[in-house]
């Protein structure tokens, strides 16, 4: 039988203060980035404009091909290499080309195909793709996005409110958003192009977080009524350990499936894929390094009062408090440690 | 023990069920055969496959009303709608979808096109026809000087250097139609318009054409004239009653082309709402032409108004471009033609069926075009299948390495997971596209959680001594909440990208949400059973591969 980190014991809270910095350091440079080379880079979707893809039947010279869309009236298209070498997509994104779409989205495809084909010939290529969206259409779907995303926080929080307590809940979502500013700063610093599946990532990302510091919460929660004495550091970090070897496999056959999908799923996929396989090691980090410290913070800030004073009372009385207070009391007598901030 | 037999029934019952919604079974559909659209009975896995994957085309319109506002747009739209659908059933696409969207917003999907190019225009063509008669009182001729000024005001001038007073090509036009053409008997436009040098725009562009009314122009001063044309203080020197129409296409004298101009009545004779039939037709004189009928109404209307018209000519204007202008030789009555020129017999079929179909209410625009080749699809699902295969491979590998014998009864559950989540999305007629087989894969990944935490803690309750069974039981009831918290919030995330997606990501929510309430089912349930069946065949073992 392999056993992976069974009944270990690290102290993982103790590295806290590095993993903030480096927390810090990644969204800096991140912001950074946004403030020297502007927003991120959005797909048509977001932004308007037309997309082709071609698949030529011999490599194309890029010169020529460039040459042959700039003809077309197309000045500011962006040309690049599609997987293999005679895959190419153009790209007209700047504001003249997104411009001339509002008249309708489907004029500079058919100026740039029909270019295409005097410089190339008919049977020469293949369009075998056309994106070409005009720019109020992807001004709602940027603002949908963007809705998404803060929905999808206010219904998390909303939920682990009612599941946990406010302190809990705070910490988690507290969280959420680091996740998504960190992945964010990541999209910025590699250059990933932002499209609704590139969103998408970002919500499973999100899910699968959330998902993760549940689940250690959901130990901590446990573990609080379990041992009643014990500092509520010494039980986060239980219950990290505790939960250690689940964490391993399933992020074991998370990261697994991820890279399936970014080595073997092709072209398309991929920036999902890059996403997400970030978003995996985003879950580890954040669950461990920024959730639990956070409710550390929060409790230290915010402790449990009325509980703090049944402790003080004895140890029946609290008994009776937190049958009182039913399932919805997150059990735990504040630690000892937290006795300071609690009454000062 | 009957326990055990009524779960062992419920689990089989669902996998026949499950079998039984993704087996090929027969459906009608629109299939293509030899280039023509037929019903047909046809066997297949009942999954939709997404125009990401199967290739096709979507296509979002708009009521355009850059040239003049639309008062009840839903209305309106309503009835586009209903034209597009009949355009799109004759055209002949497999299951298309036509979808209003709110008030102001039309979606097609056309799967499985592969002239892209044609199926926009037939979708999107106004198709609005108009009969003018052309002007013969040389209106135009009377006001080209005003127009000039008003274009010089305007600001616009011709962009080339045509303009610069190229006298000998503007009359050499001139003859040659005048030439060509000796039914032009009262083409005494051409008398007046040698441009002179150093003249306006369009005094030193427009020259006169075969035909009363028509006139044409170098094709390098077509963009510098239709600007001026489109122009408000421009146009307000067109004599009230009248119009200026560009033809439908270039004409080629010599090694210079050149675009037509139409002066016409305003007010049309009739128009495409009498119309009841079309056809396209090869004519050995006028290639390839489109033929129509009038309904009764509109063949008596037409026959008093042509006979008004004799030996003028009728320009028959498509979409405000000018088709024809040919010479009224006696009164028309039901039935006409339309001659196409230089199109091609398809074109003329094209024009027919939009005929047939009837014009747009109002003028649409695209707003969005999404085409995807079919072979691309193909590409597409063959590398999202290899990826899902590997991944379950990883998957198997990571949990019967780690798990051994719990871990072949998770494999065992994770095998009916992708069935019981494939005739979910089958079952509710959901589609499946790219990113919704990306969801697929990970759902997999993903979908073990629930069996590692129960796993997992079934070790914890060994490791605390207790008996196998009691460990089994205590570990999944001590993993219920963190599983049920996590699909919870799973679910809900997937719920808001369904609300906010567009279609391929909706598909990706479509089969997130699936792949949650199927991996519960399997890991709360199908799991538990596989664990009791075990302990009973073994009588209570005391010991469990895990």
């Amino acid at each position: 039988m392999i056993r992976l980190f069974s009944k270990t014991s690290y102290d993982f809270l103790r590295f806290w203060r590095i993993a903030a910095a480096i927390t810090v350091a990644f969204v800096v440079v991140g912001l950074a980035t946004f403030g020297v080379t502007g927003g991120p880079n959005y797909s048509i979707e977001f932004t308007g404009g037309t997309l082709m893809q071609l698949e030529f039947k011999q490599a194309p010279d890029v010169a020529v091909l460039r040459s042959t869309v700039e003809s077309a009236g197309v000045a500011g298209a962006e040309i690049t290499q599609f997987g293999e070498a005679t895959e190419y997509t153009v790209r007209a994104q700047d504001q003249a080309s997104v411009d001339e779409q509002e008249a309708g989205a489907e004029g500079i495809a058919k100026k740039i195909e029909t270019a295409l084909t005097e410089r190339f010939g008919a049977g020469e290529f293949t369009v075998v793709r056309t994106e070409a969206v005009g720019p109020k259409v992807g001004a709602e779907l940027r603002r949908g996005a963007i809705l998404a995303l803060i929905l999808t926080s206010i219904i998390s929080l909303v939920y682990l409110a009612i599941r946990f307590d406010w302190r809990f809940g705070t910490a988690a979502v507290l969280s959420l958003v680091h996740d998504v500013v960190v992945t964010l700063a990541f999209i910025k610093i590699f250059d990933i192009e932002v499209s609704l599946t590139v969103v998408a990532a970002v919500l499973t990302v999100l899910g699968y977080s959330a998902n993760d510091t549940i689940i250690i919460f959901d130990r901590v929660r446990e573990n609080l009524r379990k041992f009643r004495k014990a500092t509520l550091y010494d039980t986060i970090n239980r219950s990290i350990n505790e939960t250690l070897g689940r964490s391993v496999l399933t992020h074991a056959t998370t990261l697994a499936a991820t890279l399936a999908l970014l080595f073997f799923a092709g072209e398309v996929l991929r920036p999902f894929s890059i996403v997400m396989a970030f978003g995996v090691v985003v879950a580890v980090f954040s669950s461990m390094y920024v959730a639990t410290p956070l409710l550390l913070f929060i409790e230290a800030r915010y402790p449990r009062g009325d509980e703090d004073k049944n402790h003080r009372r004895g140890a029946a009385d609290e008994m009776q408090a937190l049958a009182a207070a039913g399932a919805g009391a997150k059990g735990g007598a504040a630690s000892k440690a937290r006795k300071p901030a609690a009454t000062r | 023990m009957a326990n055990i037999r009524n779960r062992l029934l419920l689990i089989l019952g669902c996998v026949l069920v499950s079998a039984w919604a993704l087996f090929p079974r027969t459906v009608i559909e629109r299939v293509k055969r030899d280039g023509v659209f037929v019903y047909d009975t046809v066997k297949r896995v009942p999954l939709k496959k997404g125009l990401d994957l199967q290739g096709g085309m979507h296509l979002t319109l708009e009521v355009d009303e850059s040239k003049q506002a639309v008062a009840d747009k839903a209305e309106a739209l309503d009835r586009a709608l209903k034209v597009i659908r009949q355009r799109i059933d004759e055209f002949g696409v497999a299951e298309p979808v036509v979808q209003k969207i709110g008030t102001d917003r039309l979606v097609v999907e056309l799967p499985g096109i592969d002239d892209p190019e044609r199926a926009q225009s037939v979708v999107s063509e106004a198709a609005f026809l108009q009969f003018q008669i052309t002007d013969r009182t040389q209106a135009l001729e009377r006001v080209l000087a005003r127009l000039d000024q008003a274009a010089a005001a305007a600001g616009i001038r011709s962009g080339t250097q045509v303009a610069t007073g190229d006298t000998a090509r503007s009359v050499g036009v001139t003859s040659l139609f005048g030439g060509d053409s000796a039914a032009a008997d009262s083409d005494s436009a051409a008398a007046t318009t040698p441009a002179t040098p150093s003249a306006g725009l369009f005094t030193s562009n427009v020259a006169g054409g075969a035909v009363p009314g028509q006139y044409v122009v170098p094709i390098e001063a077509y963009d510098a004239l239709a600007s001026a044309l489109n122009t408000p203080s421009v146009q307000a020197v067109i004599p009230p009653g009248k119009q200026l129409k560009w033809g439908s296409e270039e004409l080629v004298a010599g090694n210079q082309r050149y675009r037509e101009l139409y002066m016409l009545d305003a007010k049309p004779i009739i128009t495409g709402e009498y119309l009841i039939d079309a056809r396209p037709n090869t004519d050995p004189v006028d290639g390839n032409v489109v033929t129509f009928t009038l309904n009764n109404e509109g063949g008596r209307r037409f026959k008093n108004e042509t006979a008004k018209h004799l030996k003028e000519n009728m320009a028959i204007v498509l979409d405000d471009k000018v088709m024809t202008a040919p010479v009224i030789q006696s009164s028309i009555g039901r039935n006409g033609q339309i001659t196409l020129g230089g199109g091609s017999l398809q074109a003329a079929q094209d024009l027919a069926l939009v005929l047939r179909a009837g014009a747009l209410p109002v003028p649409l625009k695209i707003t969005e075009v999404r085409n995807i080749g079919a072979s691309l699809g193909q590409d597409s699902i063959d590398k999202g299948v290899r990826a899902l295969a590997l991944s379950v491979l990883l998957v198997i590998v990571i949990m019967i390495g780690y798990y051994r014998f719990a871990g072949t009864l998770a494999v065992a559950a994770l095998a009916l997971y992708v069935l019981f989540t494939a005739a979910v999305l089958a079952g509710f007629d959901a589609v499946l596209t790219l990113p919704g087989l990306a969801g697929f894969v990970l759902s997999v990944g993903i979908a073990v959680d629930a069996n590692v935490l129960i796993f997992e803690r079934i070790r914890e309750e060994l490791d605390a001594g207790k008996s196998v069974r009691l460990s089994v039981d205590e570990g999944f009831r001590h993993a219920l909440s963190a599983i049920v918290d996590s699909a919870v919030t799973t679910i809900l995330s997937g719920a808001v990208l369904y609300q906010y997606g567009s279609g391929p990501v909706r598909g990706f929510a479509v089969t997130l949400i699936a792949g949650v309430v199927a991996s519960l089912f399997t890991a709360l349930f199908v799991s538990r059973t596989f664990f009791m069946l075990w302990l009973q065949q073994t009588r209570g073992a005391k010991a469990l591969s895990i």
